[in-house]
């Protein structure tokens, strides 16, 4: 049964074939089972799934439940679920409760889903490893030796070891595609403001996207129709109604004008990642489609203007931890300072720490314009990229890391080496544009990721595209188990 | 040496919105600790904050009642400091693209000159939560119902060159924001707070001094006194040959002087940047005009026409409309005596008093506008002295009724009545023999002093009822008579 994808779940379940029950009892004994090789769960919600899978089970059985009824999922820690630990993998949040749900936890709990747990993750969403977390990393199933990529490394881990068939994650530079490239599953980040941020605890509140990781386009298409909603409570969510984003997945995409950007092509990119996004491009063109060369000349400054704006606005972000209200408080502070040294000291782990730090550097006086500023101006730069090139263009495809997963510590003491996992996704977020990343492909057994970047709220012909070509490939039904 | 003073005047002002700027809890005050305060006001993780229209709709009107510039396009941005009442570790302002720009105000002395003072701008603000100290056993409690709640800074220019004209100003933003109804500017529940930022120099001297910034100066007459004592502080300073620090100066009004708080030379940095939570709020045109079309008559238009209408001194005028309620109730009290001057005396003169005795605001007096108005008819169409109607307003103010009422009771009616005012003068008279001769044989030029004597026998035996009118001419006819 963890073999169904999302699709088939959905066809099984309203035919009956199985109750949602005998479904979660099934991933909930394979959980239990199997993730101690993984670690991908912080927490892991047995009774209120079997709770929410018998609720799902009497909406099926009156006939009038909607699609994604009864079908299990799991949700990154960092979104909020009323009554449910949300720790950010971090000691700081690590007796934090919630009394309330994000918005997108509300659209899927409203639309059936069955909630298994909460994913590991990077600790506050910062890395690009999963190595970052106060639970201790996650392994990927495809190597145990090898991380599985970050930041929702977690999500990406339980959906390819088959524990769970989807599950939601978040994506401020890289942290939803870049561990579905590393770990063969499919991964979205949506339009900045699609989905609404209310109840993600915040890292780059201009960056952050939170999107579906699943084992195929279609999946992920079910997932993203019921998250996306127009929020009142976001002032930054897209005045958009509810969209059916699976409505279009069976488009021709013959004519389709794919920009390849040459910048993508470079130096220190895997000539075999390369050559596998090669070949998928090629398939592509075998649908019909037209490679068109791009450029997306200012590429390279995406790094570094991420790395001013991220940190900027996760310095401010981060300041609510203070031992006050919520979260750890360390033990007998002797004054004020004392409390929020300690507390903050004790509770953040090292990166979330340097990028702490790294930030209020950046807007501090006399150095705001030099480092803040010219940030600002080197992301409206990189936005113009896109939006010119997308008047050639349909999409834009490339790869979606440099290279396939590495080895748990390889790059531990190098932080600007694992920045530059994200050097091909975090343009789209600084952008605001919807990505995802695809199968296509094996090195060494290890799985390479094909980045496909819409334009603005091209959301669903984007899923088109990849369900085109998953049509007419196998590789995202390589398993790891 | 002669010293020039110089004031500007940073305002804080909390909106009277029903709920918080960002979140939609509500900003009643008064309530238990921390049971107005949502998961957005304590900042829990992964909440966000939704600007609130009706804050921004006051804040338009304020801008529009001083004549200012409105940002068309307003930003809210992060001022990062840690405190413990500070939730998100940071406050919510607007900095360099603020919701009212440069404006302009005129202010009136009490000398009656009046002068403009400009204004630098003012923005929109999150108000923080309240830190307790005391009743802790050593350490603090937060109360949190008033994080969240809107405030508009307004900041003047260093326009004032006294303690006088500063409280002028403060009088003035008062007047504005509650005849707008913007505010409830109560003081005293910290509804309106002043900071002041006081420097001095040599007069004629063209470059600002080094200026102190004053805090907890949270009424009219601290802002005077405060102002007053740090000037004299700053002067003697200065001429004794030292330098003044820049800081902040705590005012301390039971020993009337002020102490240094911190030094802004450690001041934080606050490093503040645009809050990506929250998208630039645009402002068009025609809600501009909208809001326009609605605004109330402000004080100075008020006054204005008061003088033009009414007749009244530009005295009077103004100070009858420094509050709303007051030139509400003179309209109310016109309207049913139609003697303006009188009116205005009544209120500026006994009624203020009662109000100041009782430390009542105008919108509670025990005596009503249409009371007042009904008194008034009655001194006029002569039904009593003005002295007795002294006698029937105190008895109006212990909730004895109207006018007519109390006259009716106490039978204070006055004797216009010629017959009976005679028979009173003939028998005082009658009765003071010494003094009637002392009236005869006293030069004329002196006679007219000595009738007080008897004026006083006469009220006193009819109980203050007779018309004095009435006695003098009597009274002048029969002693006259005798000479």
């Amino acid at each position: 049964m963890h073999q169904l994808t999302i699709a088939e779940m959905i066809r099984g379940l309203q035919s009956k074939a199985f109750s949602s029950v005998e479904l979660t009892r099934h991933l909930l004994a394979r959980i239990q089972q199997l993730d101690s090789n993984y670690n991908s769960f912080i927490t892991v919600t047995e009774e209120l799934a079997l709770s929410q899978a018998e609720t799902a089970d009497q909406r099926l059985a009156k006939g009038e439940a909607p699609a994604l009824c009864g079908v299990p999922i799991a949700h990154k820690d960092i979104i909020c679920t009323n009554g449910i630990r949300t720790s950010c993998a971090s000691k700081m949040l690590d007796n934090f409760i919630p009394p309330y749900d994000a918005t997108l936890v509300e659209n899927l709990n409203a639309a059936g889903t069955v909630t298994l747990g909460k994913t590991n993750m990077d600790e506050f969403a910062m890395g690009s490893s999963n190595e970052s977390s106060f639970y201790g990393p996650v392994r990927n199933p495809w190597n145990t030796l090898c991380v599985p990529g970050g930041s929702s490394g977690g999500s990406a881990a339980a959906v390819a070891a088959l524990l769970v068939p989807g599950a939601t994650g978040t994506d401020t530079g890289g942290s939803i595609r870049q561990p579905a490239a590393l770990t063969n599953t499919t991964g979205l980040k949506p339009t900045y403001g699609r989905v609404s941020r209310w109840g993600i605890v915040a890292y780059a509140s201009s960056l952050d996207q939170a999107g579906p990781i699943a084992r195929n386009a279609e999946d992920a298409a079910y997932l993203l129709s019921a998250m996306a909603s127009h929020d009142p409570k976001d002032s930054t969510s897209l005045n958009r109604s509810q969209e059916d984003f699976t409505a279009g997945l069976n488009n021709s995409v013959a004519g389709l004008k794919i920009g390849v950007p040459k910048e993508y092509f470079g130096e220190g990119l895997n000539t075999e990642t390369a050559a596998r996004v090669l070949d998928a491009l090629k398939e592509f063109e075998k649908l019909g489609a037209e490679l068109v060369d791009i450029s997306l000349p200012h590429t390279e400054l995406a790094i570094p203007a991420y790395y001013v704006i991220a940190p900027a606005e996760a310095s401010a972000n981060l300041s609510r931890f203070d031992g006050v209200r919520y979260g750890h408080r360390c033990e007998n502070p002797k004054d004020l300072r004392d409390l929020y040294m300690r507390s903050r000291g004790e509770g953040f782990g090292e990166e979330v720490q340097r990028r702490i730090l790294v930030g209020t550097y950046a807007l501090s006086a006399g150095y705001y314009d030099a480092y803040y500023n010219k940030a600002q101006q080197v992301r409206r730069l990189i936005k113009q990229d896109f939006v010119q090139a997308f008047e050639k263009v349909d999409v834009i495809m490339g790869p979606t890391t440099p290279s396939p997963a590495f080895e748990l510590g390889a790059k531990g003491t190098d932080p600007v080496a694992m920045y530059l996992e994200d050097i091909f996704t975090i343009a789209t977020n600084l952008a605001g544009l919807p990505g995802m990343s695809i199968p296509c492909g094996l090195v060494s057994n290890l799985p390479v990721g094909l980045q496909i970047t819409g334009n603005y709220l091209g959301e669903s012909h984007m899923l088109n595209v990849a369900h085109q070509y998953q049509q007419v490939t196998d590789w995202h039904q390589a398993s790891a188990v | 040496m002669e010293w020039e003073i110089v004031i500007g005047l940073e305002i804080h002002v909390q909106l009277s919105t029903q709920s918080k700027l960002f979140s939609g809890a509500s900003t009643r005050f008064g309530a238990a600790p921390n049971t107005q305060a949502c998961a957005v006001d304590l900042a829990m993780p992964g909440t966000l904050p939704v600007p609130n229209e009706e804050a921004f709709r006051y804040a338009v009107m304020f801008g529009l009642a001083m004549n200012a510039e409105i940002g068309k396009r307003s930003v809210f941005e992060r001022k990062n400091y840690f405190y413990p009442d500070l939730p998100k570790g940071y406050q919510t302002t607007q900095l360099e693209q603020p919701i009212v720009g440069a404006g302009e105000v005129e202010i009136h002395l009490e000398d009656g000159s009046s002068k403009r003072v400009r204004l630098h701008h003012a923005h929109l603000e999150e108000d923080a939560g309240k830190s307790l100290h005391e009743d802790f056993h050593g350490m603090s409690g937060i109360d949190l119902n008033r994080a969240g709640t809107p405030l508009i800074e307004i900041v003047s220019e260093p326009d004032m060159r006294s303690a006088a004209e500063a409280v002028a100003y403060l009088k003035k933003i008062h007047s504005v924001v509650t005849y707008l109804g913007i505010s409830d500017g109560d003081m005293s529940q910290g509804s309106l707070r002043c900071d002041a930022n006081v420097s001095v120099r040599l007069k004629g001297e063209e470059k600002l001094g080094t200026r102190t910034e004053l805090k907890n100066i949270n009424s009219f007459r601290f802002v005077e006194r405060a102002i007053k004592v740090e000037a004299e502080r700053q002067i003697d300073i200065l001429e004794d040959g030292g330098c003044i620090v820049q800081e902040t100066r705590l005012y301390d009004a039971d020993k009337n002087e002020t102490r240094s708080m911190r030094s802004k030379e450690v001041a934080n940095d606050y490093r503040y940047f645009p809050c990506p939570d929250l998208l630039p709020v645009v402002i068009t045109d025609n809600y501009i005009e909208e809001l326009r079309e609605l605004l109330p008559e402000l004080p100075d238009a008020k006054a204005e026409r008061f003088q033009s209408e009414y007749r009244l001194s530009a005295y009077d005028a103004d100070q009858l409309t420094q509050e709303r309620t007051s030139a509400d109730y003179f309209e109310e009290v016109c309207k049913s005596c139609e003697e303006p001057k009188l009116a205005a005396n009544w209120i500026t003169g006994e009624l203020a008093a009662l109000l100041n005795r009782q430390e009542i605001s105008i919108q509670d007096s025990p005596v009503s506008a249409q009371q007042l108005g009904g008194l008034i008819v009655r001194i006029k169409d002569n039904t009593i002295s003005s002295k007795l109607a002294k006698q029937v307003f105190e008895a109006m103010a212990d909730g004895e009724g109207s006018a007519d009422e109390v006259i009716e009771k106490r039978g204070l009616k006055q004797v216009s009545d010629t017959g009976a005012i005679e028979q009173i003068v003939e028998s005082v008279i009658a009765a003071s023999g010494a003094q009637v001769d002392n009236y005869r044989k006293a030069d004329e030029s002196k006679r007219p002093k000595m009738m007080g004597y008897f004026v006083g026998q006469i009220m006193k035996a009819s109980k203050g009822q007779a018309n004095p009118q009435i006695i003098n001419k009597i009274l002048k006819e029969k002693l006259d008579a005798l000479l």
